[in-house]
């Protein structure tokens, strides 16, 4: 199959359908409260969370030997709100610094959530297979409910969004004068930081334990760069979250053996490059050609006031001057005075250069902007 | 003429760990006055400050505004917190940082209108930030992110205003600005508590002074307190500062 029947298909097939709207909605909640997270500078948050959650499925595995997904995704949910809460406690309670606090709990669950999942398997039950897509997620795996599961939290979350979308700025922004101004900070806190791991927790059966940080920050790190707005950079994070789960999953069900959840994250991951590159405020191409053109501008305009200071000693401003007394200037080039005399301020004849009117009125108020903005 | 207080302070301790940053304070500060708190660093200036706003939990102590206890008086309080304790690459524009301080009016949930806007825009004027009201914040100069710092917290209308080092920073333009505010504020009977760290300009721009060093040195009129004596005590360098008569 390739992409182009991918996509005539995706209306009509079943299977595909439930994964590609599974795919979509996910990147759309993720990347939304990503752009939390990443504002917050709480990147790594999402990665410790997700891997907290491990042994929560195992433990959920072990206590109700179930294997459906509901069942072994609130047993992650209990488990990474609790590595969440942790993490917290250690920040506040003792000196280490937070990104100490969230290796030690990822590594801490995510080591003990290992161990069990090699115990389950030692078990002589043949109903433990499958535990294990957990780590790295296996899209294939979604049924309309689990969709309808996403649909539903993402309806929720997006509810509470607009509702507090103010109280929710203000604490990214500005946390302490928030409390000045009488919100309870630590709820909005817990609000935010419960659908974040209520998102990843959702995401652990299509992407995995160890992918799902970057559905979480991919988006919005991308999202980021193309606007200063909060309420487009959160749209724009969902956008760019759907879109790679869609393109992913289209991507991996055209290919064989491509398994869904990686080819997401590095759909997402171009996402981010593109926008690196490309982005007209910030990305690295418009600003360094930004760069260049003020640098020009800058040579050029300096030139002409060296040329404006030489024409100003005589009587006629349009006196021929030799062109090689521009030689000991800096910012001088041959480019700087081609330009010059496309803009009508400089004439040349032989060796010599003059400058016309328009190139000395236009000096002089150079001259006359520079003086006055040191001023 | 019995000046009302506006602020009292009793007893306040505040720690972090072990060691206090602030002990045992007592400060009351009278309605409409333009008071400097005063001190070298690791004073506890901030602490003060934010101890008072219920940012930071106290030891022991209680404040009150105006006589009663300041959740009870939110409304009347308006905060600048230091320039540094924000980031300013977050996405939104200055309007929008000055509207924040409409918030606590609204309460929950309750979106700003037109009429939050209106009061928003008067006081990026009053700071002489309008022209830049759409800028995005990280596109401002360290003066003009200060300025909006100011206007968000003149937005909040309030009759005490609290400043962390607001003229941390910024240059003289901004300075004198900022000053010319407060004296305003002063005038139409606001009080002003400043943390401020240049003592050059105590006389010049403050009628009040509180001298700081964990525990309160002194405080009061400007004229009768401001002194090398005090200084030194505070400082715990002999000081020497020439006050301007």
């Amino acid at each position: 199959m390739d992409i182009q029947e991918y996509f005539s298909l995706v209306f009509s097939d079943y299977t595909l359908r439930t994964i590609t709207l599974g795919t979509a909605i996910l990147g759309a909640v993720t990347g939304m409260l990503g752009s939390f997270a990443v504002l917050r500078k709480q990147s790594l948050l999402g990665d410790a969370i997700s891997h907290a959650a491990l042994p929560g499925i195992a433990l959920a595995f072990l206590f109700t030997g179930a294997k459906d997904s509901n069942t072994l995704l609130l047993g992650a949910l209990v488990s990474g709100l609790l590595g969440t809460f942790w993490i917290r406690g250690i920040i506040t309670k003792t000196h280490l610094k937070s990104d100490t606090a969230l290796g030690l709990i990822l590594s801490l669950f995510f080591g003990f959530g290992m161990l069990l999942l090699t115990f389950i398997q030692k078990q002589p039950n043949a109903n433990q297979a499958g535990l294990d897509k957990y780590l790295f997620g296996q899209a294939a795996t979604l049924v309309e409910s689990d969709v309808w599961l996403m649909a539903g939290v993402t309806a929720i979350c997006l509810i509470v969004l607009l509702l507090f979308w103010k109280e929710f700025k203000i604490l990214l922004f500005d946390k302490d004068y928030a409390l000045t101004l009488g919100f309870n900070t630590k709820t909005i806190d817990i609000l935010i930081t419960s659908f974040i791991v209520l998102a990843i927790v959702l995401g652990l059966q299509t992407v995995g334990v160890v992918l799902m940080s970057a559905m979480l920050l991919a988006p919005a790190a991308a999202a980021r760069q193309w606007t200063n707005s909060l309420s487009k950079m959160v749209f724009l994070s969902a956008v760019f979250g759907a879109f790679s789960g869609v393109f992913g999953t289209a991507v991996s069900a055209s290919q064989d053996n491509l398994s869904t959840g990686p080819v997401i994250v590095i759909i997402a991951a171009i996402f981010v490059g593109v926008s690196f590159i490309f982005s007209p405020i910030r990305g690295l191409l418009f600003k360094q050609l930004r760069v260049i053109k003020n640098r020009r501008d800058l040579q050029l305009h300096k030139t002409l006031a060296f040329m404006y200071h030489i024409a100003e000693t005589h009587e006629d401003i349009s006196h021929p001057h030799e062109i090689k007394i521009l030689n000991n200037f800096q910012g001088y080039t041959k480019g700087t005075l081609k330009k010059l005399v496309e803009k009508d301020y400089v004439i040349l004849k032989g060796s010599t250069w003059s400058l016309t009117q328009k190139g000395f009125k236009s000096a002089s108020n150079l001259y006359n902007q520079l003086t006055s903005s040191n001023e | 003429m019995k000046q009302h207080i506006a602020v009292q302070i009793d007893d306040l301790t505040v720690a972090y760990d072990y060691k206090p940053v602030l002990w045992d304070i007592d400060l009351e500060i009278p309605e409409g006055v333009l008071m400097a708190i005063v001190g070298p660093n690791g004073a506890g200036k901030s602490t003060l400050i934010k101890a008072v706003l219920g940012i930071l939990k106290p030891i022991a102590g209680s404040v009150s505004i105006y006589g009663k206890s300041y959740d009870k008086q939110r409304s009347l309080v308006a905060y600048v917190p230091q320039k540094g304790s924000v980031d300013w690459d977050f996405p939104t524009t200055a309007l929008d940082v000055v509207m924040m301080g409409t918030y606590g009016s609204l309460g929950w949930i309750k979106r700003p209108r037109q009429k939050q806007k209106k009061a928003a825009l008067e006081a990026l004027e009053k700071v002489g930030m309008l022209p830049f009201k759409n800028r995005q914040i990280s596109q401002l100069s360290g003066g003009q992110q200060q300025r909006v710092f100011l206007a968000r917290a003149l937005v909040q209308d309030a009759s005490i205003y609290f400043m962390d080092e607001p003229f941390q920073g910024v240059d003289a333009t901004t300075e004198i600005a900022i000053i010319n505010i407060l004296k305003e504020l002063r005038k139409a009977g606001k009080t002003v508590v400043v943390v401020h760290h240049d003592l050059q300009t105590v006389p010049e721009y403050f009628d009040w002074v509180t001298f700081l060093n964990v525990k309160k040195i002194a405080t009061g009129p400007v004229k009768d307190i401001f002194n090398d004596d005090n200084l030194t005590k505070t400082y715990g360098i002999n000081y020497k500062v020439s006050i301007q008569e």
